[in-house]
């Protein structure tokens, strides 16, 4: 059984059409990266997924249960986009007043705050918390209670790179016990990394569905071959391999995925000249950029 | 039930800390204070005991603060929770928005309840001081008490609900403000120039009574002052209070706290985080 299944959704603010037609599904121990622009329908998707706003048409179903019932909010847990607490409260106080919503023992309140480094800080009012530790006291709110589905809004943003890297290692123990887990992030390459499906939103349309080595394939953009000649070599080498110099020394080269080995074949034979090359296959960016540019240009037309 | 008193926990954690609790119990102390060293003459021209006196004067201050204390701390409840953006996230916890509000309730009753016995005890305490006789007016005092928290409770619920329907801590302040002022001074002054136009007619007979118990305010100061020996002491309303039957008073405040409940839940109902 899946445990998010989104149908044809569609959701209008006015005139504005925020989400239309969108369907996905995300099964237990699987983790889907929800991608898009600002304003694109990212956050006004989980909301609805978490029962916090209606939607006009479409079917969603969390844990077979309608969106935001107690039932389904029992086993979901979400990471808002900035969130906010109340500065009174001390870090402490605030996870086991949320234990306690959730049912469980407040006593484990301390070591959910050291399981996300807030174990020092713990007694201190959350009014004197910086961006990054508030945002460490969501995620430890959001591991209450061994949620079924995790949906996370920017869960990483305000988080340094040692703190994030903990963080998906903490996402991965989840997935791994069989929750599954949504979640939206700018940051492209730590998602690309790790999470096991990309879904592209543009402007409420959804572009793409699938991992990331299919989308790859589906979008068969070009892959660059970075050469780096030896001094003085580098008009040379551009010549030869009918490419465009980049700098004093850098050629880059662009090619299909077919043409790859025969390219790289053409750089051997120039022996001495070349010093390295470099393969750069597309990046994550470069996939949302043309997924994006695709459910644009057809909604132009 | 848990989840009611886990609300009410971290909401008076946070009126605490906020000083809340200080400045309500404070307020009140400080009124009664005031009234005690007001009403410490001689009293025994009227005859009766000197706690029954200070329980009329209580009567008359409470109708004024129990309602500003409690629209004080309601009046942020929703709207700041709003404002601070900690709604979205507490809402998509398994916690129904009424007793998210029930929570916040408890909370701020108690908090109202405890400035109120801080309040009343100082000044039965210089009434039983002065007058050895004033063990008579505990009754009295002690109806005073559960009938302020009652009426506390109605403004409580009623300001859920003005914080709810305005959505800002600004536009909730002044709502809560408006309110005050127009269903404790201005209803009065209302009803009175309705009486003196009508110069005894039908209004003065059926419809102004009605009307009186239709506020909790007035319906809290018909009830204590016609079940206590004292009304002679506090006259004004009092003679009005003698055409209306004490239990239809004690049915408004009884009404009030559960029909602004009802309303609050309602009007929380529609927020969409």
């Amino acid at each position: 059984m899946t445990t998010l299944t989104l149908s044809r959704v569609t959701k209008t603010f006015g005139a504005n059409r925020a989400l239309d037609g969108v369907g996905f599904t995300v099964s237990p121990g699987e983790r889907v990266a929800l991608l898009g622009h600002n304003g694109a329908g990212k956050s006004t998707l989980m909301k609805i997924i978490l029962g916090l706003i209606t939607f006009d048409s479409g079917t969603v179903s969390v844990l077979g249960a309608a969106p935001g019932s107690h039932a389904a909010r029992r086993q979901v847990a979400y990471l808002p986009e900035n969130v906010a607490f109340h500065p009174a409260l001390t870090g402490l106080e605030q996870l086991r007043y949320y234990l306690r919503l959730r049912g469980e023992k407040p006593g484990a309140a301390m070591d959910l705050l050291r399981k996300v480094g807030l174990g020092d800080a713990a007694k201190r009012r959350i009014g004197t918390y910086s961006k990054g530790m508030r945002q460490r006291v969501g995620l430890a709110q959001a591991l209450i209670g061994s949620p079924r589905l995790l949906v996370l809004d920017e869960p990483t943003s305000g988080l340094d790179p040692v703190s994030r890297r903990e963080f998906y290692a903490m996402l991965d123990d989840l997935a791994a016990e069989g929750a599954a887990i949504l979640l939206s992030s700018h940051a492209l390459t730590e998602v690309e990394a790790r999470t096991d499906r990309i879904v592209i939103l543009s402007r409420g349309v959804m572009a793409a569905n699938d991992t990331l080595a299919a989308l790859r394939r589906q979008a068969a953009l070009p892959i660059h071959l970075q050469v780096t000649a030896r001094p003085g070599q580098a008009d040379a080498v551009a010549r030869s391999l009918d490419g465009a110099r980049m700098n004093g020394i850098m050629v880059d080269l662009t090619c299909g995925h077919d043409q790859k080995l025969a390219r790289l074949g053409q750089i051997a034979t120039l022996g001495a000249m070349i010093e390295d090359v470099e393969v750069i296959p597309p990046s994550l960016e470069d996939l949302y950029s043309h997924f994006s540019r695709q459910t644009d240009g057809s909604a132009r037309q | 039930m848990t989840r009611i008193f886990a609300a009410a926990g971290a909401e008076f954690r946070i009126a605490l800390r906020n000083r809340w609790v200080t400045i309500a119990v404070a307020m009140m102390a400080l009124f009664s204070m005031v009234l005690s060293a007001a009403g410490s003459a001689p009293t025994g021209a009227l005859g009766v005991d000197k706690l029954s006196v200070t329980v009329a004067s209580l009567t008359s201050l409470a109708v004024y603060l129990v309602p500003l204390v409690a629209l004080l701390m309601s009046f942020d409840a929703v709207a700041g929770e709003i404002e601070r953006g900690t709604l979205p996230l507490v809402l998509t916890y398994p916690v129904s928005r009424a007793e998210l509000l029930l929570g916040k309730f408890t909370a701020h009753l108690a908090i109202l309840a405890l400035a109120v016995a801080v309040g009343y005890g100082i000044a039965a305490g210089a009434a039983l001081y002065l007058d050895p006789r004033a063990g008579a007016g505990m009754p009295a005092l002690f109806r005073l008490f559960w009938t302020s928290l009652l009426l506390g409770a109605a403004f409580l619920a009623i300001g859920y609900a003005l914080s709810a329907v305005a959505r800002r801590p600004g536009a909730a302040a002044g709502l809560a403000i408006g309110l005050w002022l127009v269903m404790i001074v201005l209803y009065d002054l209302g009803l009175l120039a309705g009486v003196v136009a009508d110069g005894g007619g039908y209004f003065t007979t059926h419809v102004f009574p009605w009307l009186l118990i239709c506020n909790p305010a007035d319906a809290f100061r018909l009830y204590n002052l016609a079940a206590s020996e004292a009304t002679a002491a506090a006259a004004g309303i009092g003679g009005a209070a003698n055409s209306i039957p004490p239990g239809h008073a004690l049915t408004s405040i009884l009404l009030w706290p559960l029909a602004g409940l009802v309303l609050a839940t309602l009007a929380l109902r529609k927020v969409t985080p």
